[in-house]
């Protein structure tokens, strides 16, 4: 199958953020980046259904500026096989603004399925892969748990509220993936390594679109005040009930 | 009429999901600022109407009700080319669902449909002179953007719990809407739907949320936080992705940074220690209680309260005094 997947690089979850001089945007300083986790399944899932199948090609893309194709370059280690890099040199926050320069790079690729991760774990908005389906006028499903795919069409669930809902759909399809899929990425290996650097990756200025939403300020949320422990052992059960319902007033 | 709010309130099995209010109550102030009227848009299969009194009692003025045999499961195709229509005909000002897996699957769709941005999984909607604002949680719940949408119609996914539902009372007017698209002509079919344990509360909905993690040591001590869930009477059971990972509990349940976000009244963390990507999971709720045999487990340092010591000796005696003090109301 030739599969495609969009992948985004963003900052380490475990940082203490700090925001950037211009007050709307988060300082990159001292920042260390990687490939969004959501996108690793996909790109995990992408590998392993061309496994299963046999043959096959996986394209990798990224919008976003130059230091983007250090995450292709580490897609391309897990074993992708070419990528393509859109050149922006700041990533919007609006997600159709860069759907439509997604689409227009995956717009007569002839993919079988194209795949996303279900969201960007920085921006969080979870938007893009959808609004590409629609933009290609494929069929969707977002939130992907399980997946399988044979010849012409594929089934999937995704998990609903309290519950889990089952799909079919023929390919092409665009598919955004969610945790449970894959258990774990797999890591590059070194002779990985060694053969991304030489499988094609090729930069290119993104189409962005127009830009309807952005940024007024950014700020970080206030600090939880400290809490106190309560006590130790099921001695300090009656002391936390009684904080419950007089000062926290939840139970 | 340039400055009506259309919702679209998420109905499954036939009722709305309390999601769906909570939307509907922040349309209202957002109709109530800009002088509009709010307009809930609902779709499901026979008898769907009946929701209507409940989107009237949160704020709704008129409930357009697309009651088809196809919409009794979600069917993006269809229910999102009817909400566009519906968006491009009516000239509403804003269009705001909710940011559960159905508005967050539907949302961008129609976003991509009339050619405009999204804001997802806001906190807060306001007006702001012509332009609509919202607050967005980013970076696992550690930066807060305010955004500003400047096209017309600004589409808005609002995070599950982040409003009270109100209570304006308003008797709606119904009025029925045609399907834009025959439902059944979709490419993407729903195979099927299984719910979990029927009336269980979902982690965005429940206000009390008990969460067990690695220090429960198996799969079958989870009893104990099912147990201290139910003597809440009001409680969802959450877990760690080192939980979910090992199969102990399904994917679904898993809070953190690739899991839920939450943000109930009160989080009781049960042999968690306190992982980075936990906490971006649930550092909002309000009270955060934590039990630990760590005392400098990261977990107490976002806990209102904790208690030091063994899990299997503390949470059975909790769940028991959570039941006599309940029994005293």
């Amino acid at each position: 199958m030739k599969i495609a997947v969009c992948i985004k690089r963003v900052a380490d979850m475990g940082a203490r953020f700090q925001i950037g001089a211009d007050g709307t945007s988060v300082s990159d300083a001292g920042i260390k980046f990687d490939m969004s986790d959501f996108d690793e399944w996909a790109v995990e899932a992408a590998l392993q259904l061309n496994e299963k199948h046999g043959g096959g090609e996986v394209t990798v893309i990224s919008l976003g500026p130059d230091a983007a194709q250090e995450t292709i370059r580490k897609a391309l280690a897990m074993g992708a096989d070419k990528g393509v890099h859109l050149k922006a040199d700041k990533i919007p926050f609006d997600g159709f603004a860069i759907a439509e320069a997604l689409a227009a790079e995956l717009k007569g690729g002839a993919y079988d399925l194209i795949l996303f991760g279900r969201i960007a774990v920085d921006s969080a908005a979870g938007v893009t892969g959808a609004m590409v389906a629609e933009l290609l006028d494929l069929p969707c499903v977002t939130a992907v748990s399980k997946l399988n795919v044979n010849g012409a069409s594929g089934t999937a669930e995704r998990q609903v509220e309290g519950g889990v809902e089952a799909l079919a759909f023929p390919l092409p399809a665009l598919c955004t993936i969610d945790q449970g899929l894959v258990v774990q990425a797999r890591y590059p290996s070194l002779k990985g390594i060694m053969a991304a650097k030489k499988k094609p990756l090729e930069s290119k200025p993104a189409q962005l679109g127009a830009i309807t939403v952005s940024v007024r300020k950014m700020e970080l949320p206030p600090e939880r005040s400290a809490g106190r422990i309560v006590g130790e052992g099921a001695a300090a059960v009656p002391e936390l009930i009684r904080l419950l319902q007089t000062e926290a007033k939840v139970l | 009429m340039a400055n009506n709010i259309l919702v679209v309130a998420e109905a499954r099995g036939g009722n709305v999901r309390k999601v769906a209010l909570e939307v509907v109550t922040a349309a209202r102030t957002l109709a109530d600022g800009l002088g509009g009227e709010v307009h809930a848009m609902v779709f499901g299969g026979a008898g769907i109407s009946s929701v209507a009194t409940k989107l009237g009692a949160a704020g709704a003025d008129k409930v357009l009700v697309v009651e088809h045999e196809g919409f009794a499961t979600y069917n993006a195709e269809a229910v999102a080319a009817t909400v566009s229509a519906q968006i491009t005909g009516g000239g509403y000002r804003a269009a705001l669902f909710g940011a559960s897996a159905m508005g967050q699957d539907l949302a961008p769709r129609i976003g991509a449909k009339l050619r405009v941005g999204v804001a997802a999984d806001v906190v807060a909607v306001s007006a702001d002179g012509g332009d609509i604002v919202v607050r967005h949680p980013m970076n696992t719940n550690k930066v807060i953007a305010t955004m500003v949408l400047a096209a017309t119609p600004a589409l808005v996914s609002v995070r599950p719990g982040a409003v009270t539902v109100g209570n304006v009372a308003k008797a709606a007017a119904v009025q029925s809407v045609a399907p834009a698209m025959d439902p059944s002509a979709g490419r993407v079919k729903v195979t099927g739907v299984s719910m979990g344990g029927g009336a269980k509360l979902d982690l965005a909905e429940a206000p009390v949320i008990v969460s067990g993690g690695r220090g429960l040591k198996a799969a079958e001590n989870f009893s104990l936080v099912e147990e201290l869930a139910a003597a809440f009477g009001n409680a969802a059971v959450g877990a760690t992705r080192a939980v979910t990972d090992d199969g102990w509990r399904p994917h679904s349940d898993q809070i953190g940074q690739t899991g839920r976000q939450v943000s109930p009244d009160l989080y009781v963390a049960v042999g968690i220690s306190g992982a980075i990507q936990h906490i971006a999971g649930m550092r909002n709720s309000k009270t955060i209680v934590a039990i630990n045999k760590d005392k400098d487990a990261p977990i107490f340092k976002v806990a209102d309260y904790g208690i030091v010591g063994d899990a299997f000796e503390i949470v059975p005696a909790l769940t028991a005094a959570v039941k006599a003090a309940r029994a005293q109301h």
